[in-house]
């Protein structure tokens, strides 16, 4: 051995066996009671200590209680952000998989067109594609003479769409492709057309695989619809930094951000712990 | 008709020097520096969070069990919650906290707001990297490790020449998606007035009233940003291929 160190111990085969645990699994790493009281003590001694420092000058309301009381219409906020995740996910999931489809196309021109279209949105920011429909689609239109109004939260669930397009066409080429060939031959024998084999046949069949990464693009997507508050839409965002310059009180910060930080994770935190167990067990079967 | 002249007004040959990013002088410079700062911002970012992870990796495989679920909920905490309220909570909440006195004896920021930036987004794609790399370490056979083990080799050593090197190699895939990421996500740094490239588009959009052309310009300057990475990333890739080993 060229390296230098010496062995340490001069009789290692004496040395009793270095007995490890076993890895934990990683759902108990990421969220067992140690990491739960961490969490909920630092939170706590957050939102505590301030109020401490009110102590000494009593006629203001403790930090506690000011959230409390702007809970609910965060919470309305909140909501907007989820109803904007759900609408963005549908429209991108339905666009993603008729995507996706065409990326398999046997015409070469339709599947070089889809696979442009899927890395030109994949590789924009979601900031960008943001500004792109917020500012370029009108903020009405007139179809047959009637006036469709077009506001900017409908604006930014578009906008928020195309990348989860993207990103789903992706996934349901991956699972497309991964279904083996055997299926493909066996249902044309059967006398099925490429458009029932794709229906009836292949796509049921990728659901499963796609699900794990379709639910991880969903926590993505929650975590992104911040993002709107900044062309203008009145999500929770908005209404957090609202409600700070409303109460004008530098102590607020910390605890308020924490507060709606925990929301989220809250929120998202069980999509992803199912998303890691989905993604257990079907790799397991695989 | 319409639609016509306007792939006819692209195919001109001279739309290029058109662009106001192009014939205008001080919209150049401004563009470009803009540009810049988002490479910069980029640059450092993903060297930030490669530090982030490589540690975060090495303390999860650490003995010492506190350590492993500390950083375990960094990694939770820091995945589950949007990037841009993270972005916030640093700028607005401890930033605001975070305050000197300056020489004219006005209270100062002590980290800038491109500091603050940086900060964040290594932070937060340093969580995404601990798990990249904590994947590829267990990836790596015990085996390899057992033998290394058998040699003589010490806990440090075993990690630093035998486990990082082949952790690295499996996890580059995943770690390539999460860069990418990362450099998507610089544009957040727009909301915190850092003079990036989205930011200084839209100075440049709302003087000139030149919306579709600058949003144009953004994009296809971000897509050959990423392009860019993409190669290098497969470049790497390529160049630190063991034969034989993996696919």
């Amino acid at each position: 051995m060229a390296r230098k160190t010496p062995v340490r111990g001069q009789m290692a085969v004496l040395h009793p066996m270095r007995i490890r645990a076993d890895a934990l699994p990683l759902a108990d790493r990421m969220f067992n009671l140690w990491t739960l009281t961490a969490l909920m003590l630092a939170f706590a001694a957050v939102l505590i200590a301030p109020a401490f420092a009110q102590d000494a000058a009593p006629e203001k309301p403790g930090v506690i209680s000011i959230l409390l009381e702007w809970t609910p219409t965060l919470a309305k906020g909140f909501g907007f952000n989820v109803l904007i995740s759900i609408l963005s996910m549908a429209i991108g999931t339905a666009m993603g998989v008729v995507l996706g489809v065409l990326q398999v196309s046997p015409l070469r021109p339709v599947r070089s067109i889809a696979w442009l279209v899927t890395q030109f949105f994949r590789n924009s920011p979601w900031l960008v594609l943001l500004f792109y429909c917020i500012l370029l689609i009108p903020f009405q239109i007139e179809v047959f003479g009637t006036t469709i109004p077009f506001p900017g939260w409908i604006k930014a669930v578009l906008g928020l769409s195309l990348p989860v397009m993207a990103y789903m066409s992706e996934y349901m080429r991956g699972a497309i492709l991964s279904i083996p060939t055997g299926q493909w031959e066996s249902a044309e024998s059967l006398g099925f057309s490429r458009r029932q084999i794709m229906t009836d046949v292949i796509l049921p069949q990728t659901v499963k695989r796609v699900l794990p990464s379709w639910m991880n693009l969903y926590a993505v997507l929650t975590m992104a619809t911040p993002l709107v508050s900044i062309i203008g839409v009145n999500d929770v965002m908005a209404l957090t930094r609202a409600a700070l310059s409303a109460e004008g009180r530098v102590d607020l910060l910390i605890p308020m951000y924490l507060y709606i930080l925990s929301w989220f994770f809250i929120y998202c935190y069980p999509i992803s712990a199912v998303t890691r167990l989905l993604e257990r067990k079907y790799s397991v079967k695989l | 008709m319409d639609l016509l002249t306007t792939l006819m007004d692209w195919l001109r040959p001279d739309w290029f020097l058109d662009l106001v990013v192009v014939s205008d002088d001080y919209n150049r410079g401004r563009y470009l520096a803009g540009l810049w700062m988002t490479v910069k911002l980029s640059v450092l970012s993903i060297f930030f969070s490669l530090v982030v992870g490589v540690l975060g990796a090495a303390v999860q495989g650490a003995p010492s069990r506190t350590l492993r679920v500390l950083v375990g909920a960094f990694v939770a905490f820091f995945r589950n919650t949007p990037p841009l309220v993270q972005l916030y909570f640093f700028y607005f909440a401890i930033g605001t906290v975070l305050r000197i006195t300056g020489e004219n004896g006005l209270p100062q920021p002590l980290v800038s707001n491109f500091g603050w930036a940086i900060i964040s987004l290594s932070l937060f794609a340093g969580a995404l990297n601990v798990e990249i790399f904590r994947a590829g370490v267990e990836a790596v056979p015990r085996s390899t490790v057992e033998a290394a083990e058998a040699l003589g080799y010490t806990r440090l050593q075993i990690y630093r020449d035998i486990v990082l090197p082949l952790a690295v190699r499996i996890s580059l895939p995943a770690l390539g998606t999460n860069l990418v990421n990362l450099v998507k996500t610089t544009t957040l740094a727009y909301a915190i007035a850092v003079p990036e490239l989205l930011y200084v588009s839209a100075q440049i959009w709302s003087e000139d009233l030149n919306v579709r052309e600058m949003m144009n310009v953004l994009l296809v300057s971000y897509v050959g940003l990423v392009a860019v990475l993409v190669w290098v990333l497969h470049r790497w890739e390529k160049t630190l291929r063991i034969p034989g080993y993996g696919e």
